[in-house]
């Protein structure tokens, strides 16, 4: 009972967050729900018992993803109100798809059973007595260590894609020059000259 | 009343529906696009938990972590992209975005 009035109220407030985030005048409130709409799904991970997967969505989308959203539109000087034109010309066009499709993927949830051949047949079981992390690790590191590397090298490549479409030089900036700094000599830098009293330079 | 796989499924797809949705409304704004992209693959997230919770197969778990980390990469490059953009042109508005058109 208290299990199911946990999933109603984190599933509603998940789903009226995403409204909101798609439908918020403001990017930095539509940032924000985002951000409550990550919380609640991993509240709802949580209740299906992926603790694992509840965490590191906490971390990975509220620290890292959702905080980038909120730098990017904080950072940028944009006219949103010019943005918003025309909101009202999409939305009978989107609301007709997305009903359809919602229609459609409800249908489906609902009306498909598992075959009975198939039970019993899972590629990696659930372990009893261990914590979900650790079960998740075992096969992790074992059966899907190819998975896992695959990933590493993703994020890699997006960091370096990152860097290398932001990264600018601008002209006119003086940089510190270590090879130049290094390789003057007391010769190069100290100029001696006699000068004779009374005449200056 | 019990909780079963439909309920996490209708959920999901309620969040999928919104992310299609959510493009379409704000055609305009990559900012919004992006975080609708985000939402979508949250559902994918949640079915891929739910399947492998209800059926007891941890391998669900597994790519539901993969696909975590493609939503982290493609989030990065978008606003990378955008970045690149706005400092480009200015603006964000995507809708006349052709300068790639050959």
């Amino acid at each position: 009972m208290l299990a199911a009035i946990a999933f109603y109220v984190f599933s509603t407030v998940t789903v009226l967050s995403a409204v909101m985030v798609v439908s918020a005048r403001n990017p930095v409130h539509s940032v924000l729900f985002l951000i409550l709409t990550f919380f609640n799904s991993a509240a709802l991970f949580v209740l299906l018992g992926a603790e694992f997967l509840a965490m590191m969505l906490i971390v990975v989308y509220v620290g890292a993803v959702a905080v980038l959203f909120l730098f990017v539109v904080m950072m940028l000087d944009i006219d949103f109100a010019q943005l918003r034109r025309g909101f009202l010309a999409y939305l009978p066009i989107g609301a007709l798809i997305g009903l359809l499709l919602f229609g459609e993927l409800v249908f489906i949830s609902w009306y498909w059973t598992v075959s009975p051949d198939a039970v019993g047949h899972a590629g990696n079981p659930t372990p009893v007595g261990m914590t979900n992390t650790e079960a998740l690790g075992r096969i992790l590191y074992t059966n899907y260590v190819h998975v896992f590397q695959m990933a590493g090298m993703v994020l890699l490549v997006a960091m370096i894609g990152a860097i290398v479409l932001t990264l600018r030089h601008r002209v006119g900036v003086r940089r510190q020059n270590v090879s130049a700094q290094l390789a003057r000599t007391p010769a190069q830098a100290v100029e001696l000259r006699k000068v004779q009293p009374g005449e200056g330079l | 009343m019990e909780i079963g796989i439909g309920h996490y499924l209708s959920v999901a797809a309620a969040l999928f529906t919104i992310g299609i949705f959510g493009i379409f409304l704000n055609r305009k704004n990559v900012i919004i696009i992006l975080m609708s992209i985000e939402l979508m693959l949250l559902a994918v997230n949640i079915n891929l938990v739910a399947f492998s919770s209800f059926l007891g197969d941890l391998t669900g778990q597994v790519f539901a972590l993969v696909v975590l980390t493609v939503a982290a990469a493609e989030a990065a490059i978008g606003l990378a992209i955008l970045v690149v953009y706005f400092r480009n042109r200015g603006s964000i508005a995507v809708e006349d975005l052709n300068i790639m058109k050959g």
